[in-house]
């Protein structure tokens, strides 16, 4: 019975439960959902990818009035400064799908290397890093985030460094779980019962087992990452003006309260990137077969 | 002859398939009289749990036709609250594992005050209390009073299959529908609590239905008996009569496979597999396994026939020539 | 069981410490300069000014020493003062919890309520159009941004539609009620001020709203997930046939076995509240923990982000405490063993 605080217990994935008996019928059903998710991605991403040889406006220079409804000619408006918000909400992807790339890679890097190493050396090593980890996650992830990223300096590329510091422990622990139980399994104990030395017991057996769960995992946190860079740019944190930011985007249209369209645009990007990849997750995990 | 109370007349059960209805029940008919006790017997997927759970109108999503009449008022069909009202309080149901079908947050005690003020909401509860212990000492249960403040996970097996007879014997019924009671306890416990369904049926007048794949559990715990082989009776009649010359050759089948000490044989199992409901043989569906089986059983179903004091459903053993 | 709990509770110094010395790290071992929160941005240049500031706030001294400081105070209780508002952060913390446990009690009792009442009738109209529509609402609740949603709610129901207050936890010209809990609410109840005391429920209504509604979608799937598999047990079988009405058997029977996984979610929810907490409260200017936290970090107030951390760190592990023990107080199973 003991419940272990783990900040991505709340992501979207706990909404998806279903009782016992559906879960069979589920891969026929979650069939549209996927696609769904698979295409808000994909999609996505070619925008973030393409949108400079395409784009319709240029994201930091005015391109009319200031303030302007959204209309035919400015799909979602103008901002405070005459800039077109639906071009700014494009160019949000190349900060936020970047970043939150970053930031899973290094945490998955670094989480791994941290739980591997505790396995790996076992004893004190492992005690020690668990309890680091253990620390870390005893903590709202925000507060610790934002203390981090304030003490660097606000910027993006600070608030990345904040998070990488506040997610890799979940996948810290994740592996050292997988090393755990690979373990126990007979022909891994007959392996090192053999002789076989650790790194080779670890690369062999371990790390092939933890590649699917901390695929679903990462795939799962990607949005959750998307929604945090978001929130640092909100309270001054992460991205600043006038770099075309989402959550920076939304602290401007708070700004410009009556003018809602400046908030709009942004705000539904980031709900559908995390809905998507919790769409694209949680069909990983089905197809994958992986039950945590 | 006393009367029966509860009559049950070509029972039919399906559920839905992907590929239609599966029949799980097939024309079922049985009776039990004031008192008296059936035993239905019958290996597992044959039809015989499915047809109780029907009469109690506890199969949500299946197909039920036929009659089953308790006290002459027809219960298939009827509203949930007056099916409500006979179960529980004249028709008690017993399960097979006293593990799971005990409420786990639920003190035991309350659980059987919970049925006893199911059916008589002028009880209060203390008093529904002190009645749950008491039924806790009809079933045997030592230090009654304490026991009622368990929970179930805090008894063993035999301790919670007799707190689950209490519970259904709460509100005097007429009739106790025991499904496998003993399949999932000790053989030493097995005969305990055969033993106190045995003494209330004697002390209360209650008739009893047992059900069980276990024809050594029917020896003197029922007066007739009534044999399921793919959703229908096969055979049925006396339990002395039938132990003594079985008719259908399933019946005969499952007292050979039964280990006897006053036989020096040794027992012979069945045969083959039992079929499943979504693909019932043709004809007689005992025949892939019978040893008397010819021609003529795979093309009809044969019904059952009188064959002295029992009935039989077996087109050869039927026959005139057979005799 | 007692010794599991003491247990827990003798480690809960060791976690705290650990946090302390984390955040202390990480806020000493950077290069930012919280100077210029208390000098102000023109006297930078000034080395009497500034020398005078690193003497007084002690920010002369070598880290170590700073750290050994800070702790010994700690042990006092004494959480410094604060760079930008000169008081105590003690002092400024407690000021501020009062409306931050309103509003996040509100948001819980809110999310529990409506998410156990949802996820009851998701299940007993299993893939009817309010289960639907509570699949929706949960998927959307727990990937929104709730500080967007926030203006989103702020401009339909305050500035358009006007049925609500705008920010604040009472309006700007409205006199407080006398402290006596700090919760506006029941201040304004003990004080016999029907007025403000609908003033204060109105004004918290969108922000808990916001705040909870990730609740209601976790909580509303969760229940009606693990009330499906309960009214399929054995024993839910056992009652009907025992002639135990529908209702009875839902309600008494189903639904407390249905409910313990949710108690687990409740705690866990509170990580959830306390993030959400710190931006919903930047939105509705709700003069709390969460929009202090904004504001140290913003300007690098160190006591402050150590103190707002420690409150974080505490009200966490005390929270993850309370949950074992509900759940072992209701779970006979665990309660027993």
């Amino acid at each position: 019975m003991t419940a272990t605080v783990d900040s991505t217990v709340l992501t979207p994935s706990v909404v998806n439960v279903e009782s016992r008996s559906e879960q069979g019928s589920r891969s026929r059903r979650a069939r549209l959902p996927a696609y769904i998710g698979l295409v808000i991605v994909v999609g996505w991403t070619v925008v973030a990818a393409t949108v400079p040889l395409w784009s319709p406006n240029d994201p930091l220079a005015p391109v009319g009035a200031r303030l302007l409804e959204p209309s035919r000619a400015h799909l979602l408006g103008t901002d405070a400064l005459g800039r077109d918000v639906f071009t700014r909400v494009l160019w949000g992807t190349r900060t936020s799908l970047p970043v939150a790339f970053v930031v899973i890679v290094a945490s998955v890097a670094l989480g791994s290397l941290v739980g591997a190493a505790a396995g790996f050396f076992g004893g004190w090593v492992d005690a020690v890093l668990m309890r680091v980890v253990d620390i870390t996650m005893a903590f709202p992830p925000i507060l610790l985030a934002m203390a981090i990223t304030a003490s660097l300096g606000p910027g993006i590329r600070n608030a990345l460094i904040g998070m990488v510091l506040v997610w890799w422990p979940i996948y810290a622990r994740l592996l050292a779980a997988q090393v755990q139980s690979v373990r126990r399994r007979d022909h891994v104990e007959s392996a090192v019962a053999i002789g076989a030395s650790r790194w080779l017991v670890l690369r062999r057996y371990v790390l092939p087992l933890s590649y699917t769960p901390v695929l679903v995992n990462a795939t799962m946190d990607f949005g959750q990452v998307v929604l945090l860079t978001a929130s640092l740019s909100f309270i001054g944190l992460g991205a600043r003006p006038p770099s075309p930011e989402w959550g920076a985007m939304i602290t401007e249209g708070a700004t410009n309260f009556y003018n809602w369209w400046i908030a709009a645009g942004p705000g539904v990007a980031i709900l559908s990137v995390v809905l998507g990849f919790n769409f694209l997750g949680d069909a990983l995990r089905d197809r994958l077969d992986v039950r945590d | 002859m006393p009367e029966p109370v509860l009559v049950v007349d070509d029972l039919h059960v399906s559920f839905r398939g992907p590929d239609g209805p599966v029949p799980v029940v097939r024309g079922v008919s049985f009776e039990v009289h004031e008192g008296g006790s059936l035993a239905v017997v019958g290996e597992s997927g044959s039809g015989k749990t499915v047809s109780m759970l029907a009469v109690l109108g506890l199969l949500p999503g299946a197909t039920v036709r036929g009659s089953a009449r308790y006290r002459g008022t027809e219960l298939l069909g009827a509203s949930q609250a007056r099916l409500r009202a006979v179960r529980g309080a004249h028709l008690g149901m017993i399960f097979q594992d006293p593990m799971t079908s005990l409420n786990p947050v639920l003190t035991v005690g309350r659980q059987i005050a919970g049925v006893l003020r199911a059916h008589d909401r002028r009880l209060r509860s203390a008093a529904a209390r002190a009645r749950a212990v008491e039924l806790l000492d009809l079933v045997s249960i030592p230090q009654p009073d304490r026991r009622a403040r368990a929970y179930p996970h805090e008894l063993s097996g035999g301790m919670r299959q007799r707190v689950m007879i209490a519970m259904a014997v709460a509100n005097r019924p007429d009739v106790l529908i025991a499904d496998e009671p003993t399949t999932a306890l000790d053989v030493t416990v097995q005969a305990q609590i055969l033993d106190v369904v045995t003494r209330l049926r004697r002390e209360q007048g209650i008739g009893l239905v047992l059900i069980t794949h276990d024809l050594g559990v029917v020896a003197g715990n029922a007066d007739r008996v009534a044999i399921m082989y793919a959703g229908r009776v096969v055979e049925d009649g006396p339990m002395t009569a039938t132990f003594a010359s079985p008719g259908h050759p399933y019946t005969r089948g499952l007292l050979a496979s039964l280990p006897r000490l006053d036989r020096r044989r040794d027992p012979v199992p069945i045969g083959g597999a039992p079929p499943s409901p979504s693909s019932w043989p043709t004809g007689c569906p005992f025949h892939p396994r019978c040893p008397l089986a010819v021609d003529a059983c795979r093309e009809a179903e044969p019904d059952l026939v009188a064959l002295g004091d029992a009935r039989v459903a077996c087109s050869v053993v039927a026959a005139p020539s057979h005799r | 069981m007692r010794r599991y709990v003491l247990r827990r509770v003798a480690i809960m110094p060791l976690l705290l410490l650990g946090i302390v010395t984390m955040v202390f790290a990480v806020t000493r071992l950077t290069p930012a300069n919280p100077l210029v929160t208390i000098v102000g941005e023109r006297n930078l240049g000034n080395r009497v000014v500034v020398d005078a500031a690193k003497r007084r706030w002690g920010l002369d001294r070598s880290v170590p020493v700073q750290y050994e400081r800070y702790v010994a105070n700690l042990t006092r209780g004494d959480l410094g003062t604060s760079f930008r508002t000169r008081q105590s952060v003690g002092r400024d913390l407690s000021d501020r919890l009062p409306a931050t446990l309103e509003l996040t009690l509100a948001a819980l009792v809110f999310g529990l309520v409506s998410g156990v009442g949802l996820g009851i009738v998701a299940a007993r109209r299993r893939d009817g159009w309010i289960d639907h529509l509570s699949r929706l609402f949960a998927l959307v609740g727990s990937s929104m941004p709730a500080f967007w949603a926030g203006l989103l709610l702020l401009y339909v129901f305050y500035s358009r539609l006007g049925w609500l207050p705008g920010p604040g936890r009472l309006d700007p010209r409205a006199v407080t009620p006398l402290r006596r809990t700090g919760f506006y609410t029941v201040d304004s109840l003990l004080a016999g001020d029907w007025n403000t005391f609908w003033a204060s429920v109105r004004h918290l209504a969108m922000p808990a709203f916001v705040l909870g509604w990730g609740i209601t979608g976790i909580v509303s799937r969760l229940t009606r997930a693990s009330l499906l598999d309960e009214l399929g047990a054995d024993y839910v079988r056992t009652a009907r046939a025992m002639g135990i009405s529908e209702r009875r058997v839902v309600a008494g029977h189903a639904l407390p076995n249905a409910l313990l996984p949710t108690i687990t979610i409740a705690g866990f929810s509170f990580a959830f509240l306390i993030t959400g907490a710190v931006l919903v409260e930047t939105v509705f200017s709700w003069n709390g923990v969460g929009s202090y936290a904004v504001d140290a970090a913003r300007s690098l107030d160190y006591p402050a982000i150590m103190g707002v951390s420690l409150l974080g760190g505490i009200a966490f592990l005390l929270t993850n405490l309370l949950t074992d023990l509900t759940y072992a107080l209701i779970d006979p199973r665990i309660r027993l063993s």
